[in-house]
């Protein structure tokens, strides 16, 4: 029995060696690698058991993989005198996605050099790194004048993204600038007076910057029945398959939504739908609770950090990725308008997955490049 | 700056970071609080709800494909028309074990074997309950077949479906084109949500060119369905839009008569209305049966017409580049006149040979011994090469070359179906860009000489051919030529025809020459020495024509024939063009028989048999 529990012992430390060895964080990667497992299960499912489709989302796990690793082993000092120069040819893509860009669905947001790729994605992890570096050595909380700094350096790549246009991605990636902003500890005062501009701007979105088919989602998700075959049939089909769902699900691979194509963009922003249906209440509370986990961890792991930089960014990354959760979630069961925000982590497609786990990879550089202070 | 960073409050800082972290992390519960609330709503307190929306029936929106646009000729009959057809269909979900179906249905002769395996990728290809296919149009015996062993079979049901059919079969054939299955390359040019529910598509010719505006608009059906997919009950439509109809410039009396006065020979009748370019006969012989192909032929049939030596796929009339022979005579009559280095009353001496200076090849006139003393006139009635060989060397390649391409040759003509050759007008520039040998670049004085009379490089397809005596008959206009004549919608019955597009005039605007050269036309069918005087000479209607033989070179010599269909083979095409009626030209014609030999003989009754059909009205 001893040499059992010796050997379990002597197990549990090769692990944690081999995970300090590679800067990697055990309780985050714990969390990461349970959402992608449960998301694996539900594409599956959503793809209707098309093991090539699933095969390929291995892949760019495997890609999404790599770049965590990557990420991890840039220390964080590094990564901030690097930050303005992420930021910088950030900016020179997304003006060149408008000059030369692939279209794509309506939308110009691809870049054709070699391989395709959207910026958008740069900027996810871009922008946060830039306003952490511009806040990392001011005193905080910033003064009105570096607060104006910030959000210049915030408009310029969101009405660049806006344009293409991109309504889901530029809401995300300013969510990730306000939450720089916030974390910097910026006065009450100033975030009443955001809200309140918020709300005096969304009169003037709706007229001169949202196109059709955006302001049609929003009126759709006003009232769904309004246009039961065009934008309004997401919704409906979304809720009925959830509702239907109930307290523990029709079953893996059991769902009657999604098995017979009533879900649209099933396998992509709508498979929350699909682990609702399938996993019930029960599947679909517990894949909300890992997402918290991880969510929860990054904010540890800011809390911790050593220098205003990693805590800003780590912060920001991890609120934003608690974003991206629940606007997809909000989005799929009718409380916010379609903005195709997929499911992070989940959702089948390249680029954000590679994304999140960049910007988790700098999580556990932060957690792991710790230096020896004397308190 | 730096300095005051070195002494700000790390300590401070990082509580009042940790203090947003704990306000972030209460706006995240609560957040979350909102979603996990709504899945509560949706999945405990309005589960009933949404389980009998989900289990019970359910809306499914399904395409509901257009009809067909139908075919009509100039006078209003049916060319192209849409029938209902049985089909048998498979839905996968329905079936126990596809592969023995599949097995059983092959030897119930219902489908064929060979497709097996095709048939198989086909069904795993579509989603489990859809209604797939796997034969077309059904014997009345096959229904009957089937139906005694359905109760075995099931998944498998008859539906009747509509199917393209052309009740004039191969005599419009070329003209028409036919339809077939959305292949791997259609789907590239279409726009996949309008063809959803449609499984047909124009392959060629006008069923191809016409395509967008013969399919129509898709509509909408929201069928509620039952837990497995299956239709209960209509709940709402949005028809579809019906494709338009095309009503076309086609005869097609004449080109049933033209048609069959090609049969059993290889050629091409093409026939214009010189005032407007509007195509009243397109006929091509051999043709195929447009109805086997659109039911979707077997392979081994297929092959089989791609294989046959007559090229019966070849759209001669559209394709077949031919030397023009003496047809071109008028043009180039025509062409003296025009540079003025002719007096077509001056009459020249046709010995049976021309020579050029200093050279004493002998280009031979077709007629022995020769013509005697000839005008312009007798040389056309007459068909006298000599006094062309003669022409041609004084005029010289450019000129000819630039005249010729004024009446449409060496050029596509811009008719409305796709494919179309341009055949070769040859000039000193064409030869020193196609030719690899240096000596072969040099265009000769002898190839001027040829040239004159119709051969040597000189290609031209029938519609060609028939848009040139369209020129001539409209006395320089000309109008680009086309088969549609207008558009009728179905819905609204209302007809709506199209203007034709007039081209630039050749420029001949002495209306004396045009008179010489009609005149002496007329003299080839109605003069006393004329080459079809045969023809023309009891013509109920007056008319002007021009004979011609094409010699033809070489026969390929991986071409397998047996000695008399060698010799066959070998002969010259028989060409010839006319129109009528004189005083009011209506109709122009082509007509190209290949080895036919003899143009005033093979192909000149057909010009007339085709102008008498299309002049009926009139006579």
């Amino acid at each position: 029995m001893t040499t059992l529990a010796d050997n379990r012992h002597q197990s549990m430390g090769m692990m944690t060696l081999l995970l300090r060895s590679l800067h990697l964080d055990g309780v985050l990667l714990t969390g990461i690698i349970a959402i992608l497992i449960i998301g694996l299960a539900a594409l599956y499912s959503a793809v209707g058991q098309n093991a090539n489709l699933l095969i390929s989302q291995i892949v760019r796990m495997g890609v999404a993989f790599t770049a965590m690793l990557v990420m991890a082993q840039i220390s964080p000092d590094w990564l901030r005198r690097a930050s303005p120069w992420v930021f910088a040819v950030g900016v020179i893509m997304l003006a060149l996605v408008l000059i030369t860009g692939d279209v794509g669905k309506g939308a110009q947001r691809w870049l054709n050099i070699g391989i395709r790729f959207q910026p958008s994605e740069i900027m996810k992890l871009g922008l946060p790194m830039m306003l952490a570096w511009l806040l990392h050595d001011r005193r905080l909380p910033p003064s009105l004048g570096l607060i104006t700094v910030c959000l210049i350096v915030v408009f310029v790549p969101v009405s660049l993204i806006a344009v293409q246009p991109d309504l889901g991605t530029s809401i995300l990636i300013v969510l990730s600038g306000a939450a720089v902003i916030f974390l910097a500890g910026i006065g009450a005062r100033y975030i009443f007076g955001a809200i309140a501009s918020a709300l005096i701007a969304m009169p003037l979105l709706w007229y001169f910057v949202m196109h059709d088919y955006q302001k049609r989602r929003v009126l759709t998700l006003l009232n769904p029945d309004s246009d039961p075959l065009g934008a309004g049939y997401h919704i409906i089909q979304s809720k009925i398959a959830i509702g239907s769902g109930g307290l523990f699900g029709k079953g893996w691979l059991n769902g009657s939504q999604g098995q017979l194509e009533f879900l649209p963009e099933r396998s992509t922003d709508f498979i929350f739908a699909v682990i609702g249906e399938e996993f019930g209440l029960m599947g679909a509370l517990l894949i909300f609770l890992v997402y918290l986990f991880v969510v929860g961890r990054g904010l540890v792991i800011a809390a911790m950090a050593q220098d205003t930089f990693s805590r800003l960014l780590a912060g920001s990354i991890s609120l934003t990725f608690f974003f991206y959760v629940f606007v997809n979630t909000a989005m799929v069961t009718g409380l916010l308008p379609v903005v195709g925000v997929p499911l992070p982590l989940v959702s089948a497609g390249g680029t954000s997955m590679v994304t999140l786990l960049a910007g988790f990879g700098i999580l556990m550089s932060i957690q792991t490049h710790r230096k020896l202070l004397a308190r | 700056m730096a300095k005051t960073s070195k002494l700000k409050d790390h300590w401070a800082e990082q509580r009042l970071f940790v203090q947003r972290a704990v306000i972030s992390a209460v706006l995240i519960v609560g957040l979350s609080s909102v979603v996990m609330l709504r899945l509560s709503q949706l999945q405990i307190v309005d589960y009933e709800y949404f389980s009998a929306q989900s289990q019970g029936n359910r809306i499914r929106v399904q395409p509901l494909p257009p009809t067909r646009g139908l075919i009509y000729d100039r006078n209003g009959a049916v060319l192209a028309e849409n029938v209902p057809n049985y089909q048998l269909e498979l839905i996968p979900e329905q079936v126990p074990d596809t592969h023995a179906t599949l097995l059983r249905l092959a030897e119930l002769q219902l489908i064929d074997p060979d497709d097996l395996e095709s048939l198989q990728t086909l069904i795993d290809e579509h989603r489990r309950f859809d209604s797939i296919p796997i034969r077309r149009r059904l014997t009345d015996t096959e229904v009957a077949r089937f139906a005694v062993e359905r109760p075995r079979l099931p998944g498998v049901d008859i539906r009747a479906r509509l199917t393209r059919h052309y009740p004039y079969g191969e005599a419009v054939a070329h003209a028409l084109g036919y339809v077939g299955g959305i292949n791997a390359n259609d789907l590239q040019t279409i726009d996949k949500s309008n063809y959803a529910g449609t499984a047909l598509i124009g392959k060629i010719s006008l069923e191809r060119r016409y395509e967008p505006e013969l399919h129509g608009e898709v509509g909408h059906e929201e069928v509620l369905v039952n837990a497995r997919g299956r239709s209960m009950q209509n709940l709402s439509a949005e028809n579809a839009t019906a494709g338009q109809d095309l009503i076309l410039t086609l005869d097609i009396e004449s080109q049933l008569v033209a048609h069959e006065a090609l049969e059993g020979r290889r050629g091409a009748v093409v026939a214009i209305d010189p005032k407007t370019g509007e195509v009243l006969v397109f006929a091509s012989q051999p043709s195929y049966d447009p109805n086997s192909l659109s039911i979707g032929m077997s392979r081994k049939d297929y092959r089989a017409l791609q294989e046959d030596p007559d090229l019966p796929l070849f759209n001669r009339a559209l394709q077949g580049t031919y030397p023009p022979g003496s047809t071109i005579k008028p043009i180039i009559a025509l062409a003296g006149l025009h540079y003025g280095v002719i007096d077509p009353d001056d009459p020249r001496f046709c010995g049976g040979y021309f020579s050029l200076p200093g050279n004493t090849h002998r280009y031979r006139d077709w007629k022995r011994g020769g013509h005697g003393w000839v005008t312009m006139r007798d040389s056309i009635a007459q068909s006298c090469d000599v006094y062309f060989y003669e022409m041609a060397t004084i005029l010289g390649i450019d000129r000819m070359e630039s005249f010729l391409r004024r009446f449409g040759l060496g050029d596509k003509t811009g008719i409305d179906i796709g494919g179309e050759k341009p055949g070769l007008v040859p000039s000193r520039d064409w030869k020193r860009a196609s030719f690899r040998n240096k000596g072969d670049k040099v265009w000769f004085p002898g190839e001027t000489v040829i040239t004159g009379i119709g051969q040597g490089y000189l290609l031209t397809t029938p519609l060609q051919l028939a848009h040139a005596t369209a020129i001539i008959a409209a006395r320089g206009e000309q109008y680009e030529p086309t088969l549609l004549r207008g558009f009728s919608n179905p819905a609204t019955g209302v007809d709506e025809y199209i203007e034709t597009s007039a081209l630039e005039s050749v420029g001949v605007i002495d209306e004396r020459q045009w008179d010489a050269i009609i005149s002496a036309m007329n003299a080839v069918m109605q003069g006393r020495q004329g080459t079809a005087r045969a023809v023309g000479i009891d013509a109920p209607f007056t008319l002007a024509g021009k004979s011609g033989t094409a010699q033809v070179f070489t026969v390929a010599q991986d071409q397998e024939y047996d000695t008399e269909e060698l010799e066959e083979r070998m002969r010259d095409h028989a060409l010839f063009i006319a129109f009528a009626p004189l005083e009011d030209p209506q109709i122009a014609v082509a007509v190209i028989v290949e080895n036919g030999e003899s143009g005033s003989g093979t192909a000149a009754p057909i010009a007339r048999r085709v102008m008498e059909t299309y002049l009926r009205d009139i006579l």
